[in-house]
């Protein structure tokens, strides 16, 4: 008998002791520290901070975002003190210091392009390798995904969603359209009140972010307090200038495998200028749809003009597939 | 009497944190799990009531456990279940399967002994909870809540 119990049980058998000695059920940390005793340090103990940093692997996270993502300087900084926070926190829990997990919520609010889904989903590895979700996924969502279209269909459609995310970010693209105010009886309004009871109760088990245009979301808020009273983090992703747009330009043409050619360099900035003051400018994405653009371009160039070509051409962006745009044409 | 059925039976019921932990197996091994409840006690008794659909895309077993809560709060006096489907195979089996919630107090069976002919003797078996209509097998103990 007593091998035959042994033999299913014996991961079960463990989890539960890690988790009952560490006081709280089902908590990462338990998870993170498996390796250790799960007794409290002594009062006057050391830790090293910098091996405990390097041993979460947060950091290679944090110049992934650094390295990869131009510009953002105030996103950035809030991400390293959240990383921060919660390395703190885990080092007070081994001291059996007792805080409550700190909410982490978040609201991006920015213009299109600015990055918004790429810092959350690196937003979601992070948290993952410091302990504090425990899957580590993103799930992108839109209105569409959490309101229902008659009567009874809301409720279940957003609890399956949120499931979904749990252990993970819940990710809400353009958040504001959850709430019409044109409408009292749209399905929206109970989508919101069950997001904000699980955000309240279950926020050991998911991270909400919303994200939206900065004066949508903020009308948003006005009209549901509550909502804006349960997020912790309001970060602003500012536009980009000109300098920024170009390093992430290049920055996508390399990812590409192109280059610019040197007289195609001040062209691109020219581009971006011009672009900027058009209507309909999306930072970044505008950036990537000119690349686009240029790609097409440069290939129908290449083809017309026929012949041989070698590495270089195949390359090589010139001005005229950037001059061609009717960006440009557009200013005379 | 305690009734034992499917997995981990003969063990003591299993905590939260246990049914996380087998939740978390299932999860891993990619089969989706689902919920049942029922208040006849038989063993023979397949079909247990649904407790919503089988959860597909789950990454995290807070989810599943989420839902055993909700399903703990709406019957506090049933049988549940939980099941976790292994789709590998191309139709539905039943790859792990086990009670995470009993009746406060379960009166067990007894034997009929029927004589037919030939002076044959047939034997069943017959949970004492039937012997009250649906919904009312598990009401005399203390929780009024029925189904």
């Amino acid at each position: 008998m007593s091998e035959r119990s042994g033999f299913g049980m014996r991961p079960s058998g463990n989890g539960s002791h890690e988790s009952s000695a560490d006081g709280s059920p089902a908590s990462p940390s338990a998870e993170a520290d498996a390796g250790e005793p799960l007794r409290p340090l002594d009062p006057d103990a050391r830790i090293d901070l910098a091996s405990e940093r390097r041993e979460s692997q947060a950091d290679e996270v944090l110049d992934g975002l650094e390295a990869d993502l131009v510009g953002l300087a105030p996103v950035k900084t809030r991400i390293r003190e959240i990383a921060a926070l919660l390395l703190v926190d885990r080092m007070r829990s081994r001291f059996g210091i007792v805080s409550g997990r700190p909410s982490l919520h978040m609201c991006f609010t920015g213009s299109p392009g600015t990055g918004k889904t790429t810092v959350a989903v690196r937003l979601a590895e992070l948290l993952h390798r410091l302990g504090y979700i425990r899957k580590g996924h993103l799930v992108s969502v839109t209105r569409d995904d959490l309101v229902g279209q008659y009567v009874g269909h809301t409720a279940p459609k957003t609890k399956e969603v949120l499931k979904r995310a749990m252990g993970g970010v819940l990710f809400i693209d353009e958040a504001y359209y959850l709430y019409r105010a044109e409408n009292e009886r749209d399905y929206g309004q109970e989508s919101i009140e069950i997001l904000l009871q699980v955000m309240e109760n279950q926020r050991d088990d998911l991270v909400v972010v919303l994200a939206g245009y900065k004066d949508r979301m903020d009308s948003f808020f006005a009209s549901n307090p509550g909502m804006s009273s349960r997020i912790a983090h309001h970060i602003d992703f500012p536009d980009y200038t000109t300098g920024e747009l170009e390093a992430i330009g290049h920055l996508m043409l390399e990812r590409e495998g192109y280059t610019l050619d040197p007289g195609t360099v001040p062209v691109f900035r020219d581009y971006l200028e011009r672009r900027r003051d058009q209507p309909r400018f999306a930072n970044a994405r505008s950036v990537r749809n000119a690349i686009e653009r240029a790609r097409l371009r440069h290939a129908s160039r290449l083809l017309a003009a026929g012949g041989p070509v070698g590495r270089p051409e195949l390359t090589t962006l010139k001005p005229d597939d950037f001059l061609a745009s009717r960006v440009f044409t557009l200013r005379q | 009497m305690r009734i034992t059925q499917g997995t981990f039976s003969y063990l003591p019921d299993l905590t939260d944190d246990e049914i996380s932990a087998q939740i978390a197996y299932a999860l891993e091994h990619g089969w989706p799990c689902s919920v049942e409840f029922t208040d006849d006690p038989h063993p023979r008794n397949d079909y247990w009531e649904m407790w919503g659909l089988p959860m597909f895309d789950m990454a995290d077993p807070a989810a599943v456990l989420y839902e055993i809560n909700e399903c703990r709060r709406a019957y506090p006096n049933l049988y549940i279940r939980l099941n976790a489907y292994d789709a590998s195979y191309g139709r539905q089996t039943t790859a792990l399967s086990f009670i995470v919630q009993r009746p406060a107090e379960e009166p067990g069976f007894r034997l009929d002994r029927e004589e037919t002919s030939d002076r044959r003797v047939r034997v069943r078996m017959h949970p004492y909870a039937l012997d009250r209509p649906q919904g009312e097998r598990y009401a005399g103990n203390g929780h009024a809540e029925t189904p």
